[in-house]
């Protein structure tokens, strides 16, 4: 079964390291470079600048220009795609796998010989600033910044990956050289390829294209942690919008703390959805706690819960819509008497086997294909550091007690480690 | 030459029920899980304008109280193994989509055939769920994506079911009740013409055991044949609405026209032609023109989607409110040029390349197989199709292409919707 398949994980002398899977049920290979560098690598005045490097990566280099690129990659049945977030930046193709060479020598060159003409930097700000006003359309994106940003004082987890609005216009073409040449460097990678190729070949091949790039320093170490939180926080917001939304976000620990894996599986069994602790999945919450307390009594029209692995602390949230005609303050009262409700009635085996099985169902579902299987290595490796994070959690899911779960509610589950954020329409009027 | 590495009728097991249930299995022990894709011919062509949203409501009450099992069972069951299964409404069929580990297969089958055959849509049930699409509906009225997308379509069709919203309006949903989904569901739903199809860790001659264990006793004597599609007709000028969200950020466009059937001799040129102007590579001619030349959106493109009625062409992008008015003229400008100009033979090259390079990666997961697979079925495209597609992709030449163009895109009589803040001047 693919997850148990061998993986073999090296270092290139230049630092950039390497992990390989063969898997052969399909004639497709997917190959990825993840950048440790994403949000959490920003300062105020230049917030935004990873997630517009990685726009710009798309403009091309002598070798591959930019209006050929798409080209090349599609024409030979591949897609591709980059994404941005508060840990990390990462490319992928996902082609058959006899082409899967393409993608290994435009990763190769781009790594160092992105470009960015002036007036491609120019053009592209107002792309990112269009992406921008697209997710400001969203009550729920508008909520989140503001609570986040509440939540964190302190640590750069503090701003949205896309950036302010006002970094986006002022931020300069050298800024974006900086900032690429700084972290762009085989020693700040991670490559991984997925599918069906032969690993020696192909590890020769890597080392062949990627080995001759020099080292860069090293990135410079976040300094600015979050100092812990002493009380709740809560922001209100009103803007246009016909449905209200609440959302109660816990400071969690990182992903490579032990409690981390209770935590995931604490919210698997209250709110139900993703019992593995990666990014989405899960399925529907329909007999979970949460949705028995918000959506079954009417209150919400939707609940659900979530936390996602980073390097530094970042937060555990809980959000729900309100029903039309519900205030927000009921909504809450009955969340926080759910909440309660974990102490007076805590979580049973039952309930944590139940959340173990769909674990192991998601693990399955998970491991399924060849892009998935790259992005959990990928993401396991430039999250914590070892790839095995993402093998091996079954096992550490499995070894989680009751006991576990009592702790872990008792630790980050208090109102003082809380932001609490409202979201209110200020127009009531209903126009559809 | 037909190309035997994809599925075929060497591998694909096609089975038909006594009561007219079609059953597609596909064999992959790659990993131990399976899903299951299904239709059956029920949907919202079967609702009047004032019960809008019939037939997605009644998808949504399925799986909330059986004869045998309640809201809370269901979900308990399915969700203690970590399962998934969902239906949805369309304008023509119901569709139905699950996935679990083999071992949960029976459970899942078993709920499949509960929720299909035996729903009882208990009051408490509907409405919660009538508060829960009122809601959405709101958040609707507040996402200019989705508002423009509703204005296109009242504009495109008038009067024309294909015009209407499948989730319905918030006048409409109050008005549906228990007793016209049980009507509806007696009357549509039933096991002639239905679809399943399996792909995953099981054998195939165990799939169809199972498939007719849990549902080849389902009988529905009255099963009517889903109301057909009336004829629409194009616009003959310019229809133009601004639907005004005064305090939004961004604006949306929706332009474009009826497209073809599925079913249209020419259908595969009109989607190469589609392909050119709005997919390929960063969203084709109009990706590279409206966002990769201008900077004017962060999505620009086009989408045909053919099917059994006239679902529409369209092209789409989000600008701010002051660049509207460029980017319709730019995307209308590709529309011209695609019509008035061949492309040339290296650009259709690349997108054959790419539509045919394409297909080992969207045929990697069991879902990506299962969807190809019912849709052979279900288009009659016979089960060598997928075999074939690639010559059949390679065949067409630049005058086919440039002849889809001409007969299905317009200029000038073409609907445009726009949802944002008003700085642009409708001229509706």
């Amino acid at each position: 079964m693919p997850n148990h398949l061998p993986v073999t994980k090296t270092t290139l002398d230049n630092g950039l390291t390497v992990i390989l899977k063969e898997m052969h049920h399909a004639p497709v290979a997917s190959f990825m470079i993840w950048y440790r560098v994403g949000s959490r690598n920003e300062v105020p005045g230049i917030t935004g600048i990873s997630h517009w490097v990685e726009h710009m990566m798309f403009k091309g280099t002598p070798a591959f220009p930019g209006d050929q690129l798409d080209r090349m990659i599609s024409r030979e049945g591949g897609h591709w795609n980059a994404f941005t977030w508060l840990d990390f930046t990462a490319y992928y193709e996902t082609m058959p796998s006899n082409r899967i060479d393409l993608a290994l020598r435009l990763e190769a060159d781009r790594m160092r010989n992105t470009q960015m003409p002036p007036d491609e930097v120019e053009s592209e700000r107002t792309v990112i600033l269009s992406e921008r006003g697209m997710y400001e359309n969203d009550p729920r994106f508008n909520l989140n910044e503001e609570l986040t940003s509440a939540a964190f004082r302190v640590h750069p987890y503090h701003h949205e990956v896309i950036g302010d609005e006002a970094d986006l216009r002022s931020m300069t073409r050298e800024d974006l050289l900086g900032h690429y040449g700084r972290y762009y460097v085989p020693n700040n990678a991670i490559a991984v390829i997925v599918g069906d190729f032969a690993t020696a070949e192909m590890l020769a091949r890597i080392n062949t294209l990627f080995g001759e790039i020099a080292a860069g320093e090293a990135a410079p170490p976040i300094t600015r942690q979050e100092p812990s939180q002493k009380g709740e926080r809560r922001v209100t917001l009103h803007g246009p919008a016909d449905a209200s939304y609440l959302t109660h976000a816990y400071k969690a620990p990182a992903a490579s703390h032990p409690d981390y894996f209770a935590l995931t599986l604490l919210n698997a069994a209250f709110a139900g959805g993703s019992s593995l602790g990666m990014f989405g999945g899960g399925g529907t919450n329909k007999s979970s706690r949460l949705y028995k307390a918000l959506v079954d009594t009417d209150l919400a029209a939707a609940a659900f819960g979530g936390l996602g692995p980073t390097v530094d602390p970042y937060l555990y949230a809980i959000n729900a819509v309100a029903r039309n005609g519900r205030s927000l303050a009921e909504m809450e009262a009955a969340l926080d008497a759910e909440m309660a409700r974990l102490q007076s009635d805590p979580i049973t085996q039952a309930e944590l086997d139940k959340a173990l099985k769909r674990a192991k169902a998601e693990f399955v579902l998970a491991g399924e294909s060849i892009t998935g299987q790259a992005q959990l290595l990928g993401m396991a490796e430039a999250v914590i550091g070892d790839y095995r994070w993402f093998e091996t959690v079954l096992d550490k899911l499995n070894a989680v007690t009751l006991d576990d779960l009592e702790r872990v509610r008792q630790t980050y589950l208090q109102k003082a480690n809380r932001t609490v954020g409202w979201y209110e329409p200020s127009n009531n009027g209903m126009t559809a | 030459m037909p190309d035997l590495t994809y599925p075929g009728p060497e591998n694909i097991h096609r089975h038909v029920l006594p009561n007219g249930i079609t059953i597609l299995v596909y064999e992959n022990f790659a990993a131990e899980s399976v899903v299951i894709d299904g239709t059956l011919h029920a949907g919202a062509l079967a609702e009047s304008e004032g019960k809008a949203g019939l037939a997605s409501f009644t998808a949504s009450l399925l799986m909330r109280g059986t004869q045998q099992r309640s809201f809370g069972q269901i979900y308990e069951a399915l969700e203690s193994v970590g399962a998934g299964l969902d239906f949805s409404s369309g304008r023509h069929v119901t569709e139905f989509v699950a996935h679990c580990l083999v071992e949960d297969l029976d459970l899942v089958l078993e709920l499949l055939s509960d929720s299909l055959r035996h729903p009882t849509f208990p009051a408490v049930q509907v409405e919660l769920m009538r508060g829960e699409i009122l809601t959405g509906l709101q958040i609707r009225a507040n996402d200019t994506r989705r508002m423009a997308g509703l204005a296109f379509r009242e504009l495109l069709y008038p009067h024309h079911p294909y015009g209407r919203s499948t989730q319905g309006y918030v006048e409409t949903i109050p008005a549906i009740t228990a007793e016209d989904m049980m009507q509806y569901h007696g009357r549509y739903f039933g096991p002639r013409d239905m679809i399943v199809g399996i792909v995953g860790a099981v054998k195939a001659n165990e799939a169809i055991a199972k498939i007719e264990a849990a549902l080849g006793d389902w009988q529905n004597p009255q099963q009517q044949t889903m109301t057909a599609v009336a004829d629409v007709r194009r616009p003959t000028e310019t229809r133009r609405i601004h639907v005004p969200m005064p305090d939004k950020s961004q604006s949306d466009i929706l332009l474009g026209l009826p497209g073809p059937l599925r079913a249209a001799p020419d259908y595969l040129d009109a989607k190469m032609m589609n392909t050119i102007l709005g997919v390929f590579g960063m969203m084709g001619r109009i990706g590279l023109n409206v966002r990769e030349k201008q900077g004017l959106a962060y999505y620009a493109y086009s989408q045909l989607q053919g099917g059994l009625g006239p679902s529409p062409w369209f092209a789409s992008a989000g600008v701010s409110p002051e660049n509207v008015e460029q980017a319709i003229r730019s995307i209308l400008d590709e529309v011209a040029r695609i019509q008035d100009e061949p492309v040339s033979e290296e650009e259709l090259a690349d997108s054959q390349a790419y539509i045919t390079g394409s297909m080992p990666v969207g045929l990697e997961t069991n879902s990506g197989l299962v969807n190809v697979i019912t849709d052979m079925e279900f288009y009659g495209l016979g089960l060598d199709y997928l075999q074939h597609y690639p010559d059949i992709i390679r065949a067409i030449t630049p005058q086919r292409v440039q002849a889809a163009a001409q007969k299905y895109l317009s200029i000038e009589q073409i609907a445009i919707a726009v949802a944002g803040p008003e700085s642009v001047i409708s001229n509706q």
